[in-house]
């Protein structure tokens, strides 16, 4: 695409190489000067505005209460984030078992956590150590006990957010990875039996990497979600993330608008950063799937009509495999 | 090297021998009573119009399917089932445990009709990854091992392509290279060549064709007449669930029954 010069990959020449040009879009350039325009008077809206207050925005943004509060936020994301990606794996591995009692846990737990409020939910994490105060490890239906320890000391608040929001996630989760897990097709479990690979080594080194890349899309959805979901820990109570945070200094000072505006800004720096990595990912596991360039040198792809044509089928097979995964 | 008889010798122990095989799908009853015998180091070649339960047969031998009726043992041993003792004399058969199923499978290599590469792992890692994680060989090891099953099936100059990046044909000669680097006794090819274009079928035959050569016991699912003609000890002709003739290569040219001949004819 990028030479001009009339030659091909091989270096062999296209005579009479067609180089026209592009015909113009009118009605393009109108639509773009109208939403440049468009853009320009929000952003001039933005600055100029008095009432938005950019001077106590900029005074709060680093303040520490904030910064402290970003790390929380941060903090609570990550943390039940990767508890709610292990949880919904083994979740949705059970809702594919051949156990039944397996299967029907699994089915439980997410028309339970996917059928109530998280911020209920939240609350009762919250209340924990007062509905059950000891927890401790025996024999069940006999007093034999050999461990024992207050709630209160292990569902902190803290504790009680993440495990709130990682249990409600899970049940969102697996959903995501039963219709990744179902979009590999199955000729790759049986060319991986025919092999002898048992049933957690075709699930850890096929199944897995292959599912990933219809998982990570929506997942990275899900984490983005999440990152603003934290603002629901009020509910335990755990008050010091980012929402929680801002809002108190908001009615210390009444001002609402500046701090709702820096809250705002470290939500879409979060979320940025968060997408970066989410694309960095999503290559990683479509290794094989794009048809990219081979490291070898020398050595010229195949690049047969007939071998285009194939891969423009599995292309399309993907296409279809990601729909399925969206749809179920 | 197809010097063995097509009639297999009563001392040499068969190599896969099936007897009054049934399967069922549920009320579909696809095989209905197969008798099979397959002698070690040669090659049986089952003709049939699609639906005639020859993929399905190739597939019991695997136990990618459950056998319904009927016994298969593969050099010998029941596949499948096995036959335990119970009280007072009695015995009972009960199926296998993963690790038996693997066991027996580690005798057969199968070869599909969609290939089946992995697609996120290069042709050598495909090769590469059974004898790692099954065989435990150490990773050196078993490069040097896919290397030469590679370039075995022609393939030593694509080792770090991805299946999205070979052709149909190079696809399926990858995956006959994986199913060989296990060393099995017996490899099974499911319609090897239905899913290539036509330039693309005679470099995957020819492969097969060397393995035949080379002593391999092949059981092949095909429609290719002329790689039956030319490479099988012995031919099957399957239909409606039941084998309607077998023979050596040469009742290709001359069917008995009407069936066949009918099949041949739309064939050729």
């Amino acid at each position: 695409m990028p030479h001009h010069e009339p030659m091909d990959g091989e270096g062999l020449p296209i005579p009479n190489r067609i180089n026209a040009k592009p015909v113009r879009k009118t009605g393009q350039i109108v639509a773009a000067v109208i939403v440049a325009l468009l853009a320009a008077m929000l952003i001039k809206g933005l600055i100029t505005n008095p009432r938005l207050e950019w001077n106590v925005v900029w005074k709060y943004l680093f303040n520490e209460n904030v910064l402290a509060g970003v790390g929380y936020t941060l903090l609570l994301t990550v943390i039940s984030m990767v508890v709610a990606i292990i949880l919904a794996v083994i979740l949705a591995i059970m809702r594919k078992s051949l156990n039944p009692v397996l299967r029907g846990v699994s089915w439980a737990y997410i028309w339970f956590f996917r059928g109530t409020p998280v911020y209920t939910q939240l609350v009762f994490w919250g209340l924990f150590s007062v509905l059950i105060p000891k927890l401790s490890l025996g024999i069940p239906f006999t007093s034999v006990e050999f461990w024992s320890i207050n709630s209160s000391e292990v569902i902190t608040a803290f504790n009680a957010a993440w495990l709130g929001l990682a249990l409600n996630e899970a049940a969102y989760l697996s959903e995501i990875v039963r219709a990744g897990l179902e979009a590999v097709d199955p000729g790759q479990t049986e060319a991986a039996q025919a092999l002898g690979m048992k049933r957690s080594q075709i699930m850890r080194r096929v199944i897995l990497p292959q599912a990933m890349r219809i998982i990570i899309p929506p997942t990275g959805n899900e984490t983005i979600g999440m990152l603003k979901t934290t603002s629901l820990v009020l509910a335990v109570p755990f008050t010091l993330d980012l929402q929680f945070a801002t809002n108190a200094i908001a009615s210390r000072i009444y001002k609402p608008i500046p701090l709702l505006l820096v809250a705002g800004l470290w939500y879409l720096f979060i979320t940025s950063i968060l997408m970066v990595l989410q694309s960095r990912l999503e290559k990683h596991f479509g290794k094989g799937f794009e048809a990219r360039r081979v490291r070898t040198k020398g050595d010229v792809p195949p690049s047969t009509t007939d071998s285009k044509i194939e891969k423009q089928d599995t292309v399309n097979k993907d296409n279809q495999a990601t729909m399925l995964g969206l749809n179920a | 090297m197809s010097t063995s008889p097509a009639t297999p010798s009563a001392a040499a122990e068969p190599a896969v021998k099936a007897v009054q095989v049934h399967k069922a799908f549920g009320d579909l009853h696809v095989l209905k009573g197969v008798d099979l015998t397959v002698a070690p180091g040669t090659v049986t070649v089952i003709l049939g119009p699609s639906g005639s339960g020859k993929s399905t047969f190739l597939r019991l031998i695997n136990q990618l399917e459950t056998l319904t009726g009927g016994v298969i043992e593969v050099q010998g041993e029941r596949i499948g089932v096995k036959r335990v003792e119970g009280k007072n004399g009695t015995s009972y058969l009960q199926t296998l445990t993963d690790k038996e199923i693997a066991r027996q499978r580690s005798h057969l290599g199968m070869v599909f009709q969609r290939f089946n590469l992995f697609p996120h792992m290069t042709a050598l890692e495909n090769v590469m990854e059974a004898p790692v994680h099954v065989l435990k060989m150490d990773k050196r090891e078993a490069r040097a091992l896919a290397v030469k099953e590679l370039e075995r099936v022609g393939l030593g100059e694509r080792l770090d392509y991805y299946p999205a990046q070979l052709s149909g044909g190079q696809q399926q000669r990858v995956a006959i290279a994986r199913a060989l680097a296990m060393k099995p006794d017996i490899m099974l090819f499911d319609e090897p060549t239905s899913a290539l274009d036509p330039e693309l079928v005679g470099e995957v035959l020819g492969v097969m064709r060397s393995l035949a050569d080379d002593g391999m016991t092949m059981i092949v699912v095909t429609h290719e007449i002329g790689f039956a003609k030319e490479v099988a000890d012995q031919v099957v002709f399957m239909d409606g669930g039941v084998v309607v003739e077998q023979g050596g290569p040469e009742i290709i040219d001359h069917p008995k029954e009407a069936r066949f001949q009918d099949f041949l004819q739309h064939v050729l």
